[in-house]
């Protein structure tokens, strides 16, 4: 029988390496870092094992680094989410990603009667609880819970 | 303070609050002042608020400013489709200031980002209702001589009362003690008495009214209104429950006042009003003094001038 032909998602030279991304949520960290309209070469590979994910994404981007700023904004998202920056095939350094503080026009607002949900407003949230993420809305001044937590 | 808009209470700093109280002061030693001639103030009440609308043009009058707006939606572009984006952006081409009240929470924030002019909210929705919140701290503090240390209880629908939860932020300012009295269901929401907890300060919760009011030195009072109940026989067993009634006030601290946001429906027995503890019609008539020292503070207007 012939050898399956295996092809591997290649090491990248230079960039970042996105791991441990619950495989669901691989498109929404794709839309949030605007991946789907940069020029860089992007692999990434979706539904592989994780012990600790049950089902997660890897995403490689080349000769893109990330500001903490940026990546941050993924957290929601990808909590668990490790980041391997990589020079010259080499790990040079890993980062973890952190619920930043203010978090703006990726949740949707629980409250119905918030104005966000009735013309188009970009969201915005101030973070009271980083943990158990509870954001209080800059609109309404409700409170949104990570169980009625909503990406747009 | 000058252009800035007055979204929510928590938007001014403590200092900041007791300037508007000082200079409403002024206002109603010499309520008639053309401080805003030439001035054109909009008025935007996308839902009917009588009292509220009635309020701010009496103040905008005193002051020598014209008005533009509407009294409710319907008569404006609103009920053609225009976005709240739109409207804002217009009117701030028409006028100095816009005072606004829409049904929708948040909107106010959201019109005031839009404005060129500042934007005083004039109640949005369930969220905020700060110059409501203005008038009682400056009732208070003129019943009282001081804003600091005092006793307050609050009365009836204390869950989805918008101006029992802001009254009680603000107060929070002055190391207020709280007593909270309603029925099972319209308990204050947990979140505010964390609030409490985190701030270090006491509060009480009572399922009626007691010899325990005694202590108080403001009874702030609140509608119980039928359909906040799931059950219907749950509020015909606590309809009275929560009326004041002149004999109650018998034993009562002689510098006690009783306030209430108004409108009244049988809440507070009539017979009280003739007490000299009765306080919330002449709160109702602060709200004027209030509001022309909140308009002159944000068009930046000098008294003295």
């Amino acid at each position: 029988m012939k050898e399956p032909k295996q092809m591997s998602v290649s090491a990248i030279q230079n960039g970042t390496v996105i791991d441990h991304v619950p495989a669901k949520n691989l498109f929404k960290v794709i839309q949030i870092l605007g991946l789907d309209k940069i020029e860089h070469q992007i692999t990434f590979g979706t539904n592989l094992e994780s012990k600790k994910l049950g089902r997660k994404a890897i995403i490689k981007i080349s000769e893109k680094f990330f500001a903490d700023d940026d990546i941050n904004r993924i957290a929601l998202v990808a909590p668990d989410a490790k980041l391997n920056i990589i020079k010259d095939y080499e790990v040079v350094e890993k980062k973890v990603v952190e619920v930043p503080d203010i978090i703006i026009g990726i949740a949707r607002c629980m409250n119905p009667k918030c104005i966000t949900n009735f013309e188009s407003v970009t969201t915005r949230f101030k973070v009271i609880s980083k943990k158990n993420v509870s954001l209080k809305c800059h609109y309404c001044e409700k409170i949104t819970n990570q169980e009625n937590l909503q990406i747009i | 303070m000058k252009n800035r808009s007055l979204v929510s209470i928590d938007d001014f700093s403590t200092d900041e609050i007791l300037q508007i109280l000082d200079h409403a002061e002024e206002f109603e030693k010499e309520p008639v002042r053309k401080l805003l001639e030439g001035k054109v103030i909009a008025t935007l009440f996308f839902e009917p608020s009588t009292r509220t609308r009635l309020s701010f043009e009496s103040a905008i009058n005193r002051l020598g400013g014209k008005i533009v707006g509407f009294a409710d939606a319907s008569s404006s572009s609103v009920s053609k489709g225009e976005t709240l984006h739109d409207t804002i952006k217009m009117v701030s081409s028409y006028s100095d200031l816009i005072v606004m009240r829409h049904p929708i929470e948040g909107s106010a924030r959201y019109a005031s980002e839009i404005a060129s002019v500042p934007v005083i909210n004039a109640g949005d929705g369930a969220n905020q209702h700060p110059t409501q919140t203005m008038l009682d701290l400056y009732s208070i503090r003129k019943t009282q001589g001081r804003l600091d240390n005092l006793n307050i209880f609050m009365v009836g629908d204390l869950k989805y009362g918008r101006t029992v939860h802001s009254l009680m932020m603000a107060m929070s300012r002055w190391n207020s003690t709280f007593n909270f009295i309603s029925p099972e269901e319209l308990r204050m929401p947990d979140e505010f008495k964390l609030y409490l907890d985190n701030m270090g300060l006491k509060y009480y919760e009572h399922n009626d009214f007691t010899d325990i009011i005694s202590k108080a030195d403001i009874i702030y009072m609140t509608r119980v209104q039928k359909e906040r109940f799931s059950d219907p026989i749950e509020y015909e067993k606590v309809k009275n429950v929560y009326v004041l009634r002149n004999s109650m006030l018998k034993n009562t601290k002689p510098n006690m006042r009783i306030l209430h946001p108004l409108p009244r429906v049988n809440e507070i027995h009539t017979d009280v009003d003739t007490s000299p503890k009765a306080y919330y019609f002449e709160q109702a008539l602060n709200g004027v003094y209030v509001r022309q020292s909140i308009l002159c503070t944000l068009l930046g207007i000098n008294l003295t001038a």
